[in-house]
């Protein structure tokens, strides 16, 4: 792995007339990586994306692709990127074929190399079916693979997608992020979503964004450790709920009911939802032994609460209390 | 000077397949027949004092306003609407590449279509069964008139096209920058208030871009570098203008 980061945006501030839309980002991407940047609408993802491909100026900060400054060679990063922004525009008057092939041509590919190349690309995308229809005429799908066709085309180091599973059903959810998996390992791809089963489906680190501001990032298992707190469990019992306290605190000090306790109708299951402290080790084993070995109580199931991205989205971005 | 010849093939293409540039083609040269066939009927009832050229030419406005707006109004615009002015300018070309790319598809639609009209002019001398052929002086002149000035009324298209999203506020802007140029100028020139000595500085200038003017010179034969000079120049303005236009949008959203 080479030394020069992928991607490295440093202290990026970008403002529209005055308006802040990013304020002080930064992070870095290693080659090969796949990386997903989350955040809610209007954090400020498409901004940070747009700078990195050279297409707005950066207020103030630094930014930079494989080394090659975006500000002080745009001309350079271009050729440097793949790009698919939001919404992936197409013209819609352009066969398919006729767009890969002018695109190619733009991206500096030689006449050589294009007719095996844009072959390999439609393969990789599944358009061979398609090769010959006209884009406006395309469905949702066959367009966004037209625009991670086009993104991939030149085969840059690195690739920006900006939301490329957004509008599609789950099979074209599926088979993007299968054709986004494929790249792992050869191109750096850097996407955004707001869709969180997909990043963390797919990507290897994840970078969160709220109002601007970056904040969590790091591996989708870290990022659950920081953010969701404690660690919970479902059970359903029944027995003398009042008894249950001192039972719990013997098992660790810091495990109890996550709500007050109501009172049961004797002999009736209730589900409980149980927490302790991150740092406290998997109590499930221990809460059965002590359970199922306690006459008063009686055990009817029992499971750890999975803690998902979208927990940990729906913390680190949560609007801060007044 | 590759990604250009890239850019503007790619542009020609684009105009000769869409049904627009089809349908402009075929009203301008039904209305530019209309034009011909009257002029012809005049010259038939008695002779007149100009060339049936000169007098063709001077009708030069009439398929400019509606011919310069179609032909340009959609190339920026749409591509703003669409976004795909955001993927194209984030391949290695530059916005003055794009820019001049549509410039140039725009300029050579609108020259072939006024060299169509030579057509008129050829079936005159090959039909007309007259022995005295037709002057060739206006005729040359007044197509190079078309082709000089051509360059600021199709730049002008192409920067209300830079400014906007929408096609028909491209179009109408369009329309009305060309009307001022060609119109407003020889109003301007009739104004009382120009005759006034202390103003005679600005009664030249106004003198200097009339655009009639030129177009005499031109059909009488005289090609005054001055007012080469004028087109060339305020179409270079103009397209950097649309440039600019551009890479300003990108700035502010």
């Amino acid at each position: 792995m080479s030394a020069v980061p992928a991607i490295l945006v440093r202290d990026l501030v970008k403002t529209y007339s005055g308006h802040p839309a990013v304020r002080g980002v930064s992070f870095a991407v290693s080659r090969g990586e796949i990386i997903g940047l989350l955040g809610p609408n209007g954090a400020g993802k498409s901004t940070t994306l747009r700078v990195l491909t050279g297409f707005l100026p950066a207020t103030s900060g630094e930014v930079a692709v494989c080394g090659v400054d975006v500000a002080a060679a745009p001309g350079d990063v271009k050729n440097l990127i793949g790009y698919m922004p939001e919404n992936n525009p197409l013209p819609d008057d352009m066969r398919v074929r006729e767009y890969l092939h002018f695109r190619a041509r733009l991206k500096g590919l030689t006449r050589r190399n294009l007719a095996p190349r844009l072959d390999e690309v439609v393969h990789l995308c599944d358009l061979g079916r398609v090769r010959d229809r006209i884009i406006g005429k395309l469905s949702k799908g066959y367009r966004q693979r037209v625009g991670i066709a086009d993104a991939i085309l030149a085969e840059p180091p690195v690739i920006i997608m900006d939301e490329p599973t957004i509008g599609l059903d789950p099979h074209q959810i599926l088979a993007v992020r299968d054709l986004i998996a494929g790249l792992r390992g050869r191109m750096t791809v850097l996407i955004s979503s707001h869709i969180l089963p997909e990043i963390e489906a797919t990507c290897d680190r994840v970078v969160i964004m709220n109002q601007g501001r970056v904040v969590a990032a790091g591996t989708p298992a870290d990022l659950r450790q920081e953010w969701i707190g404690p660690a919970a469990y479902e059970l359903e019992l029944a027995g003398p709920l009042d008894a249950l306290p001192a039972l719990l605190a013997a098992l660790h000090p810091t495990l109890g009911p996550a709500a007050p306790l109501a009172a049961a109708a004797p002999g009736e299951f209730t589900a409980l939802r149980l927490v302790a402290a991150p740092d406290a080790p998997d109590l499930r084993e221990a809460l059965v032994n002590a359970l199922a070995h306690d006459p008063r109580f009686r055990l009817r199931s029992l499971t750890r609460t999975r803690q998902t991205l979208e927990d940990v989205f729906l913390a680190a971005t949560r609007p801060k209390a007044a | 000077m590759r990604l250009f010849r890239i850019l503007l093939a790619h542009e020609l293409r684009m105009l000769l397949v869409s049904p627009a540039s089809y349908i402009a083609a075929t009203l301008f040269l039904l209305v530019m027949g209309f034009v011909f066939a009257g002029i012809l009927e005049t010259f038939t009832a008695g002779p007149q004092e100009a060339a049936p050229a000169a007098v063709f030419f001077q009708l030069f406005w009439l398929p400019v306003f509606f011919m310069v707006p179609l032909l340009t109004m959609k190339s920026l615009a749409e591509e703003r609407r669409l976004g795909t002015l955001e993927t194209l300018l984030t391949t290695p070309v530059t916005t003055p590449e794009v820019v001049l790319a549509k410039f140039g598809a725009a300029y050579s639609l609108y020259l072939a279509l006024w060299a169509a009209t030579g057509g008129f002019f050829y079936i005159l001398v090959r039909f007309g069964g007259q022995s005295q052929p037709i002057d060739l002086g206006p005729l040359l002149g007044g197509y190079l008139f078309i082709a000089v000035s051509g360059t600021l009324f199709v730049s002008l298209g192409i920067l209300a096209s830079s400014v906007t999203r929408n096609q028909a506020v491209a179009g109408i802007l369009a329309f009305v920058l060309l009307l001022t140029l060609v119109i407003g100028t020889r109003f301007a020139g009739t104004l009382a208030v120009l005759k006034l000595d202390s103003l005679a500085g600005l009664r030249a200038t106004v003198d200097y871009i009339q655009v009639f003017t030129h177009l005499e010179d031109f059909t009488r034969g005289v090609v005054d570098t001055r007012q080469v000079l004028y087109y060339l120049s305020g179409s270079a303005l103009a397209l950097i203008l649309a440039i600019l236009g551009v890479e300003a949008k990108q700035l502010h959203g």
